[in-house]
């Protein structure tokens, strides 16, 4: 294995089990700054499993993960969080009944300064709700106007933004995305996909899954295939075409 | 209609106090003395053990759980202060030091078994619910206490002062102060965020970096002080403290709960709507008493309005 000095994030022969079934078996990933990594691979292939275990999200069994090239061990997602690796899960992880600014900030809370902060512990509404908004329209989401809106009430689509909105704004090395454009329309996808760039021109690093062939066609630098929880092996869009890469995921063809 | 789900959705505590206020106009048509100061005092300070007990409950709602050992957490904390101060003679605000530990205590050993071991709310506090009452009547020996034998200080809560026409218990003074103290920390701190996220969905709040078991825990404990809290009160307001003071305490604060319109399914809802609650129930039963009806009806009536609520929060959820 190659590591350069633009290696972000490095993960060594995880492996997961749950129960007798296996979700990781022994799978690598490199991810270097300003680099769109894809995963693909059919049901049950290990995409969700892997970037749970480098979210924190699941703690591997065995297997080590690197973070600039130190080795780190999440343990919960704010492990994560805190090496500047942040997550757009597929359940999106947004509590319905609360509203958009209490969902970007849950978990990481801001105080109002001053003794309000500090003995009453008030954490700064409204500050929260201006920053949201702030985050929502840098993502060009036009139709999310007020912060204070609970997320139930919110499309299918705007939700999967806020979500993808949050990570974006708190993500300073990794932005790890799950099935992002799943629920969106063919303009929020678009927006989606303009974030994903936006992200990777900053330098971050991307890792994508989704089982849209044309976006990562058109976003991703590689393209690590997986199948039965093993990696296959990685090819980038100008190696391999996108029947290829179905061939590979569903086992129809082999590296 | 749509429109009339929205607000109902925005503030939860609305219903409520529309349903409050028109039994209020409606019982002082049908009879003007209800709205005679001395039944409204009346009516307020029976309300307050409920409104405190149904204040605990709240926040445990709120989690999606449940809790069925309110009222035996309260009655043993009462027993516990009343034996502790008439029996051993310690010190009044020892004994209501000990008192607030055992009720936090109790709140500990719900919280340990619903967070720790994993085991539904419901069927925990099934099982302490008997485990309290026994250790109560274990340690009264079945026997009341009259609050003359006791410290002043733990029948302070039934000490009346009058404002206007009203008389006012400190023990209704202490229960607002409780419940602007459980609202402000509800609606403006990180704490009470997290609470209604792990109630709402319990996993998106650990994904967001919530620690989902302590933040329930932190809940179950903070109850168990208001539980003993509400026992205060109760010895206040009973003057004594009795084995079977409201070994119905459950049901009657799970009902303040719900038709204050706070979701049993966690995550939605609110203090406000829970005290206007306990305020429906109490005018329930003194409205219908005084308009010289059947107290088989207030039952009635009590249950229509926990149908009711339960079918509302059912709609609102679906607005949209």
């Amino acid at each position: 294995m190659t590591t350069n000095d633009d290696t972000v994030l490095r993960a060594e022969k995880l492996s997961k089990k749950f129960g007798s079934v296996v979700g990781l078996d022994d799978v690598d990933l490199e991810l270097s700054r300003g680099e769109v990594l894809a995963i693909i691979g059919d049901n049950g292939a290990g995409k969700s499993t892997l970037i749970n275990c480098l979210s924190g999200a699941l703690v591997p069994d065995r297997g080590k993960i690197f973070v600039d090239g130190e080795e780190v061990a999440f343990r919960r997602p704010p492990d994560a969080q805190q090496h500047g690796i942040e997550t757009v899960y597929q359940s999106l992880a947004v509590v319905p009944a609360l509203d958009i600014a209490r969902n970007m900030y849950l978990g990481r809370e801001e105080r109002l300064p001053g003794w309000r902060g500090s003995i009453l512990r008030m954490v700064d509404r409204k500050g929260m709700t201006a920053r949201a908004k702030n985050q929502v329209d840098a993502l060009g989401i036009r139709t999310i106007q007020d912060m204070t809106t609970a997320v139930e009430k919110l499309s299918g689509g705007q939700r999967q933004a806020v979500a993808v909105a949050r990570a974006a704004a708190f993500s300073s090395k990794v932005v790890i995305l799950d099935e992002p454009t799943a629920a969106l329309g063919v303009r929020e996808s678009g927006q989606v996909l303009d974030t994903i760039k936006r992200l990777r021109d900053e330098g971050l690093g991307v890792i994508l899954i989704s089982h849209n062939m044309p976006h990562v066609w058109e976003l991703a630098d590689r393209i690590q295939v997986q199948r039965l929880a093993k990696r296959l092996g990685v090819i980038t869009p100008s190696s391999h075409s996108m029947t290829d890469g179905v061939a590979l995921m569903t086992g129809a063809a082999e590296l | 209609m749509t429109r009339v789900q929205r607000t109902l959705h925005a503030y939860p505590a609305l219903s409520p106090a529309v349903i409050l206020v028109v039994i209020v106009v409606a019982f002082t048509v049908v009879n003007p003395r209800f709205a005679d100061p001395q039944t409204l005092s009346l009516l307020v300070q029976q309300s307050a053990v409920i409104a405190a007990l149904a204040l605990g409950q709240t926040l445990i709602i709120l989690t999606a759980g449940i809790d069925l050992s309110v009222g035996a957490i309260a009655i043993l904390v009462t027993l516990v202060m009343a034996k502790l101060s008439a029996s051993a003679g310690v010190p009044g605000w020892l004994a209501l030091v000990v008192g607030v530990v055992l009720g936090t205590l109790a709140g500990l050993f719900n919280g340990v078994l619903v967070t720790r071991v994993a085991l539904p709310p419901f069927i925990v506090t099934l099982g302490s619910l008997s485990i309290f009452t026994a250790i109560g009547l274990l340690v009264s020996g079945a026997q009341s206490t009259r609050a003359d034998d006791m410290a002043p200080l733990l029948s302070w809560t039934g000490a009346t002062f009058h404002v206007g026409g009203f008389s006012i218990t400190s023990g209704v003074v202490l229960v607002v102060v409780a419940y602007l103290v459980v609202g402000f920390a509800l609606s403006r701190t990180a704490w009470g965020t997290h609470v209604y996220a792990v109630g709402g969905d319990a996993e998106a709040a650990r994904l967001s970096g919530i620690r989902v078991r302590a933040v329930t825990l932190s809940v179950y404990l903070v109850a168990g002080a208001i539980y003993a809290f509400a026992a205060w009160v109760l010895v206040g307001r009973a003057g004594a403290a009795t084995p079977n003071g409201i070994v119905d305490g459950n049901l009657q604060s799970i009902t303040a709960v719900i038709i204050g319109g706070t979701s049993l399914f966690g995550g939605r809802g609110g203090v406000a709507g829970t005290l206007l609650g306990a305020l429906i129930v109490q005018t329930l039963t003194v409205g219908l008493s005084l308009a010289g009806v059947d107290a088989q009806y207030r039952l009635l009536g009590v249950g229509v309005l926990v149908l009711l609520a339960v079918a509302l929060d059912q709609w609102i959820r679906r607005a949209r």
